[in-house]
């Protein structure tokens, strides 16, 4: 029993963590928490799901689309539900303009893909053991995330060029930087985060339009507890709440786990509303 | 409080009068002989659908306080409405207690929803945008979660049957009369609210909460009691949706619900009553016009909502709201009156001296003031002047409580202040104003400058929801006032405009007629001449004089060094956090080192 809360704790743990990347990624770019990011979990699996079960494409195509389909709707959330409020920042308008458009596209799927959760194909086609695919794929999605972002972050012109950004947007500006370009590039690499994380996990969750808020919710505590924009408190807090959630599910039942994600979310954050690993910043007059 | 009737009555503009008051009241007295009368012309299955908008309603209105005029987005409340149906149900059908009559339950599930609705709004307070939002949305889940697993009670995913209420009430019609009293009521109380200091507060709380703390509003008291009311109207709400449905299991509470109640308020638009009463009405009904859309309809309120927050965010009350689109004269000169000080501030007691000794603060590795050393006088100028980052807004922020000094104790008439605390500020009298004016532009330039006066309030939420004689008399006081206060500073003839309409100029007089319906002892003004022209500084100075002879202590933070010179009686020059001299103006005009390094030879 401990063997498969761990396994199957790690596992969620992982989609819940790059759920997270990818609410920080965006966060990053534009200083903006978007609800479409549970959304792009969701699609990430009702694509694969499409492309391969539905459609019979090849696997290596079937995942590759899923990724440009992330890519695409992290594009148009920037350019409709984003760079549109951006000017006032201050009233918060983002919440509300991200939430219709993810709430769009959740309506959207229900209806036209399915109300009810849809198998998802079995990746690779060896049998099933103890430590199955559905487990260690969105563990090995979440560490080539991990690597993937340190690489571009650490060693690539446009990964610094994504810190100038995130560090300091008018000063990025003033270098020169262009701002628009990033801040759409941003999106589309949490769109293919989002994507991956849904359709690592895909075989998990299923391929189910109510995955969306349900993803929202939880991708958003490691980024709370975490401490915002910091993807190594999300990855650990990811991973933890995970564990967390299984071990409660095991323990007292579903619902109950539920209750107690939320209560310690609440709990925690009520005692610092910065997260965990987050620092507070001065509010200004 | 103590002072008294003002003397001098400026002109008031008769905007504000009864004719103004009845053509608002006339849209909610439409709705109201609608309503009444719609039995004779709605049969069957409308009766229905219109009972069903007054239960909406009758949510909405308490979640537009939150929304609407708090600002605060929480997205979940359906989860109330969930709460107070099983509430009610199960304690009519007798699941757990003896089964109660349902009025009885009615009143027991608004107990319980008022507990919950602070429960979920509390982190509001401490918790960004955002954060609260998800919270909202995380507990509406778990709501209908634990509906489904606590079988014993709610009966799981079977459901509970709703009440029925007794005669007259039970039959379709009656029960309609039933709803629709409650939303009327409901109405009546929220519009009550809306025109009270309290609905000014947390519209303020929405737009300017900086400057809603430094006029006194306690955020967590305004906020944590409108949770409670709309908490119990949402689980009222409840009730008599079960009772509607007759039958509830947990599926009927889909967020899809929560979604539709806050735009609702969306589309009517914020800080508005009658546009969410439209927004409520237009939701429900719509669907039934386009029957084979139903199922998207989750899906066109979702692009309705993106469209009003993309294209009008002021939503149907902006669109109504054709006075304001009157042009406003073009040349007008700010010619405040002194003479109304007298009357506006009354006898103002020797407040005394607030002093700073020795203060120091320090952001992160940066000094901001160190060891400064200030003396404000009751009915004396006090100039602060400095290069830019030499402290002069820290030293201000210091003072009315924005940041605690990290050494070092200011003091009032010798009594040390408590270090935090912006709004207890007001209640010591120490009224401020802000670099870049902080206004509600949505509201009005009169309800702006009534805002400041929101402490001297005698009556209590509740008697203002009522609107009891003590409400009434809290807002003819403070109408009157701030009419004094408007005409003090010139601006009688704006009153009714929008705030945000104004110049930026006229911004600055509004804040300083904010300040003083506080009729500070101490009134720090932060760059009050930023931003105008020759004359108005010349008639600015001449303002701040006359505010210091009516017996306020009054401190200027300025970067015009004539204006400083001018009117100040003493003037402190700081220089990265320290002091680099003080003196009265002339010694400091004649200050070699300062010459040298801040006026220029």
């Amino acid at each position: 029993m401990v063997e498969s809360i761990v396994s199957t704790g790690l596992a969620i743990g992982c989609i819940y963590a790059l759920i997270a990347i990818t609410y920080n990624v965006m966060f990053s770019a534009s200083r903006v928490f978007s609800f479409t990011a549970g959304t792009l979990g969701m699609l990430g699996g009702v694509l694969g799901s499409l492309f391969i079960a539905r459609m019979g494409l090849p696997v290596a195509v079937g995942f590759l689309l899923a990724l440009v389909g992330g890519a695409v709707f992290g594009i148009v959330t920037e350019i409709v539900a984003v760079r549109p409020v951006l000017k006032s920042l201050d009233q918060h308008l983002y919440v509300l303009s991200t939430l219709a458009l993810a709430l769009m596209v959740q309506q959207f799927t229900a209806i036209e893909w399915s109300t009810e959760p849809q198998p998802f194909p079995r990746l690779f086609d060896i049998a099933r053991g103890g430590f199955d695919q559905q487990f260690w794929l969105p563990m090995l999605a979440c560490a080539a995330v991990i690597v993937g972002l340190e690489l571009l972050y650490r060693r690539t012109l446009i990964g610094h060029a994504f810190l100038a950004i995130a560090e300091d947007n008018f000063a990025a500006r003033a270098l020169g930087l262009p701002e628009r370009s990033l801040r759409m590039a941003s999106f589309a690499l949490a769109g293919v985060i989002g994507a991956l994380a849904g359709f690592a996990g895909g075989e998990m969750l299923l391929a189910f339009f109510a995955n969306a808020p349900m993803l929202t919710f939880y991708g958003f505590v490691p980024v709370a507890l975490g401490g915002m924009g910091n993807n190594r408190g999300a990855v650990v807090a990811g991973l933890l709440l995970g564990l967390f959630q299984q071990a409660a599910n095991f323990l007292v039942g579903g619902i109950f786990a539920s209750v107690a994600v939320f209560a310690v979310f609440i709990i925690v954050l009520l005692a610092r509303p910065e997260g965990l690993a987050g620092v507070t910043l001065p509010r200004r007059v | 409080m103590d002072k008294q009737a003002p003397q001098v009555r400026p002109n008031r503009p008769n905007v504000l009068g009864s004719a103004s008051t009845f053509s608002a009241a006339l849209p909610f007295l439409a709705l109201l002989l609608v309503g009444i009368s719609f039995p004779l012309f709605g049969g069957g299955y409308w009766g229905v659908i219109a009972t069903r908008a007054c239960v909406y309603w009758v949510l909405v209105s308490g979640l537009n306080l939150v929304v609407g005029f708090g600002g605060q987005i929480a997205i979940g409340w359906v989860a109330l409405l969930t709460l107070g149906a099983y509430t009610t149900s199960v304690l009519v059908a007798g699941n757990v207690t003896p089964a109660l009559p349902p009025y009885l339950a009615l009143a027991i599930a608004a107990a319980v929803g008022a507990v919950f609705g602070l429960i979920v709004g509390l982190p509001a307070l401490r918790l960004r945008t955002f954060y609260f939002a998800i919270t909202t949305l995380g507990f509406a889940t778990i709501v209908t979660q634990v509906a489904l697993a606590w079988q014993s009670v709610t009966g799981g995913g079977v459901g509970v049957a709703g009440p029925v209420f007794p005669e007259p009430f039970s039959s379709q019609w009656g029960f309609y009369y039933f709803c629709f009293g409650l939303a009327a009521i409901c109405t009546w109380m929220t519009a009550n609210i809306a025109a009270s200091r309290f609905g000014r507060a947390l519209t303020a709380i929405r737009d300017a909460e900086v400057a809603a703390e430094a006029s006194g509003i306690s955020k967590s008291a305004l906020l944590g009691t409108v949770f409670l009311f709309s908490g119990a109207v949402a689980a009222v709400a409840g009730g008599l949706f079960a009772s509607l449905q007759s039958y509830i299991t947990p599926d009927a509470f889909t967020l899809d619900l929560s979604i539709l109640f806050f735009i609702a308020i969306l589309i009517g638009g914020r800080g508005s009553v009658l546009g969410p009463l439209l927004g409520t009405i237009l939701l429900t009904v719509l669907p039934e016009f386009a029957a084979p859309l139903v199922a998207w309809s989750t899906f066109l309120y979702a692009v309705l909502l993106l469209v009003i927050v993309l294209a009008i965010p002021g939503g149907i009350a902006e669109i109504l709201d054709f006075k304001n689109r009157r042009p406003l004269e073009s040349d007008r000169a700010i010619v405040p009156r002194p003479d109304l000080l007298g009357p506006l501030l009354g006898a103002a007691p020797d407040a005394g001296t607030l002093t700073l000794e020795q203060v120091s603060l320090s952001f992160g590795g940066v000094q901001a003031i160190d060891g400064l050393d200030l003396e404000i006088r009751s009915g004396q100028v006090h100039g602060l002047i400095g290069p830019n980052g030499s402290g002069k807004t820290t030293t201000l922020n210091v003072i009315s409580g924005y940041y605690a000094p990290k050494r070092g104790a200011i003091r009032l008439n010798g009594a040390p202040m408590p270090g935090h605390g912006l709004h207890r500020r007001a209640h010591m009298r120490i009224a401020r104003t802000f670099q870049t004016p902080r206004i509600v532009g949505s509201a009005s330039v009169l309800e702006n400058v009534m805002i400041g006066g929101t402490i001297d309030g005698e009556g209590t939420f509740v008697e203002s929801l009522l609107s009891l004689p003590r409400h009434r008399r809290d807002e003819a006081m403070l109408r009157d006032t701030a009419m004094l206060a408007l005409a003090a500073v010139g601006l009688e003839r704006l009153a009714p405009v929008r705030a945000d309409r104004l110049q930026h100029s006229e911004l600055r007089f509004t804040e300083i007629a904010r300040a003083l319906m506080l009729r500070p002892v101490f009134l720090l003004l932060d760059e009050p001449a930023a931003g105008l022209s020759a004359e108005e500084i010349g008639r600015l100075g001449a303002f701040i004089r006359a505010i210091a002879q009516a017996g306020t202590g009054v401190l200027v933070v300025e970067h015009h060094p004539d204006l400083i010179f001018d009117i100040c009686h003493h003037v402190t020059v700081l220089n990265l956090g320290k002091i680099l001299a003080a003196g009265t103006s002339a010694e400091i005009r004649a200050h070699r080192e300062v010459v040298n390094a801040y006026l220029g030879a």
